[in-house]
C-alpha cells in the first residue's frame, strides 16, 4: 500500500526512513487498536459475532479484546445504557489510559434508540465523548467493522505529538470535554 | 378455579372472595390475613412456589393499589392468584411475605421500587431497579414514562460531565422497530411521526 508520507528510496537511503512522528505514532496506533468491550444489551451479541471467526475483527488488527480498562484504548458501548450503569461507564472511561477512542454501538447507546424511558440515558455521549456512531438495532458485525475501519481513518488523521505535548502542558482534567450531548436539547 | 375449590377454600378461610380472572384461580383476602392465608395454603394445600409479586395503581380510584401474588402448587399444577387492597391510598402498605416465601424478598423490593408499596416485616426493604437516591415510583399511573429531572446518582460524574437525568424526548413514541423490511429502514422510529417537542400535537 502506498503511504504518502513517508518517502523512501532504498537505493539513496538505505536503512533509513524519513517520515514524520505523526505518521509513524498514528500508524502504529491504528493498527493495534486494544478494543474493551462494554457489551450491555443485545448489541453485544453482534460484538462477539464481530470478534467470532467467521467475521473476524482480528483481520483489522484489533482482535484483542480487553475487558479490563487499563488494558484497553477503545471502548465499544453495545447496548442500552442506564442511568444506573452511567455512572459505571464513565468511572470505566476515566480508568483507561490515554489516548483512547469510543465507538457508540447501535441506537441505544448513540441516541437512547426505543428506549425512551425515565430510565434510559439518551445517548452516552452526555457523559463521555464519542468518536464513532453506529446506526441499527442492532448493527450488523459488517457495521460494526465499517465502524471500527472509520476510527482507524480517524486515528490516522490525528495531530498525535500535538495533541501529547498540550497533554502534558496541562496534564490534569485536560478534557472537561466539550460533550457532544451535555448541553443537548431534550 | 372450579366451583367446588373456591368453595373449599371459603369454607376454611371465610375472609375470603372470589375475583373475576381470565385464566387461573383468583381470589381477593384482606391485607392483614394475607401471611396467615399464604402460610396455610403452602403448608396445608400445597402451593408451594411464589412465582410472582406485583402490584396495581387503580389511578382515581380507591383503594389505588392493590397488591398481586401469584402462587404455583408443583403437585398439583394449578395457580392461584391473590389480591390484596392496600388500605392507604397515600403510603399504601402490605405485609411482608418473606418469612414465608424466600422468594418474596427480591420481588418485593421491586414492587416497593417500581409502585412505592411498604411491605412492612420485610428484612431489606431498599430499592433494586432505581438507585438509591432515585425520588420516585416509576409505575405510578401519575408519572410520565419520559420521566423527571433529577440529578444523577453520581455527584462526581454529573460534576465532570453536566448530564442529568433529564425526561426523555418522546416525539410521538414510544419508539418501536418495525419487523418487515430491509435492516436498513427498520430502524427503531415513532408510530406517529406528525409532532415533535418543538412542533405542537395535532388535535383532531
Amino acid at each position: 500500500m502506498q503511504n504518502t508520507n513517508v518517502a523512501y528510496d532504498s537505493k539513496v537511503e538505505g536503512e533509513i526512513i524519513v517520515t514524520q512522528a505523526d505518521a509513524v505514532i498514528n500508524w502504529i496506533r491504528k493498527h493495534s487498536v486494544w478494543p474493551m468491550p462494554m457489551g450491555l444489551a443485545c448489541c453485544a451479541i453482534e460484538l462477539m459475532a464481530a470478534g467470532a471467526s467467521r467475521f473476524d475483527i482480528s483481520r483489522f488488527g484489533m482482535e484483542v479484546m480487553r475487558f479490563s480498562p487499563r488494558q484497553a484504548d477503545c471502548m465499544i458501548v453495545s447496548g442500552t445504557v442506564t442511568y444506573k450503569m452511567a455512572e459505571v461507564i464513565r468511572r470505566i472511561y476515566e480508568q483507561m489510559a490515554e489516548p483512547k477512542w469510543v465507538v457508540a454501538m447501535g441506537a441505544c447507546a448513540s441516541t437512547g434508540g426505543m428506549y425512551r424511558s425515565y430510565a434510559t440515558l439518551q445517548g452516552v455521549d452526555r457523559i463521555i465523548p464519542v468518536d464513532v456512531y453506529v446506526s441499527g438495532c442492532p448493527p450488523r458485525p459488517e457495521a460494526l467493522l465499517d465502524a471500527m475501519i472509520k476510527l482507524q481513518d480517524k486515528i490516522g488523521r490525528e495531530r498525535s505529538v500535538k495533541n501529547l505535548t498540550a497533554r502534558n502542558a496541562k496534564p490534569a482534567k485536560a478534557e472537561n470535554l466539550a460533550l457532544a450531548g451535555a448541553g443537548k436539547e431534550s | 378455579m372450579a366451583e367446588s375449590d373456591f368453595a373449599q377454600l371459603k369454607e376454611r378461610f371465610d375472609y375470603l372472595s372470589e375475583r373475576q380472572s381470565a385464566d387461573h384461580s383468583a381470589v381477593n383476602c384482606p391485607a392483614d390475613r394475607l401471611v396467615e392465608f399464604c402460610s396455610a395454603l403452602r403448608d396445608d394445600l400445597g402451593y408451594d412456589l411464589l412465582v410472582d409479586v406485583t402490584a396495581v395503581d387503580w389511578d382515581a380510584q380507591s383503594p389505588r393499589f392493590t397488591g398481586i401474588y401469584h402462587l404455583l402448587s408443583t403437585t398439583k399444577h394449578e395457580y392461584l392468584r391473590i389480591a390484596a387492597d392496600c388500605a392507604d391510598d397515600i403510603n399504601p402498605s402490605l405485609p411482608s411475605l418473606c418469612e414465608v416465601f424466600a422468594a418474596a424478598n427480591w420481588h418485593e423490593r421491586e414492587t416497593y421500587d417500581l409502585m412505592g408499596i411498604h411491605y412492612d416485616g420485610h428484612p431489606d426493604l431498599r430499592r433494586i431497579l432505581m438507585w438509591d437516591e432515585y425520588p420516585y415510583h416509576p409505575l405510578r399511573k401519575d408519572f410520565p414514562l419520559a420521566g423527571i429531572e433529577v440529578p444523577l446518582p453520581a455527584d462526581d460524574v454529573a460534576e465532570a460531565t453536566g448530564a442529568t437525568v433529564l425526561p426523555a424526548p418522546m416525539m410521538g413514541g414510544p419508539f418501536v422497530s418495525s419487523a418487515d423490511g430491509p435492516m436498513s429502514q427498520t430502524e427503531p422510529s415513532a408510530r406517529d411521526e406528525s409532532w415533535t417537542e418543538q412542533k405542537e400535537k395535532p388535535t383532531d
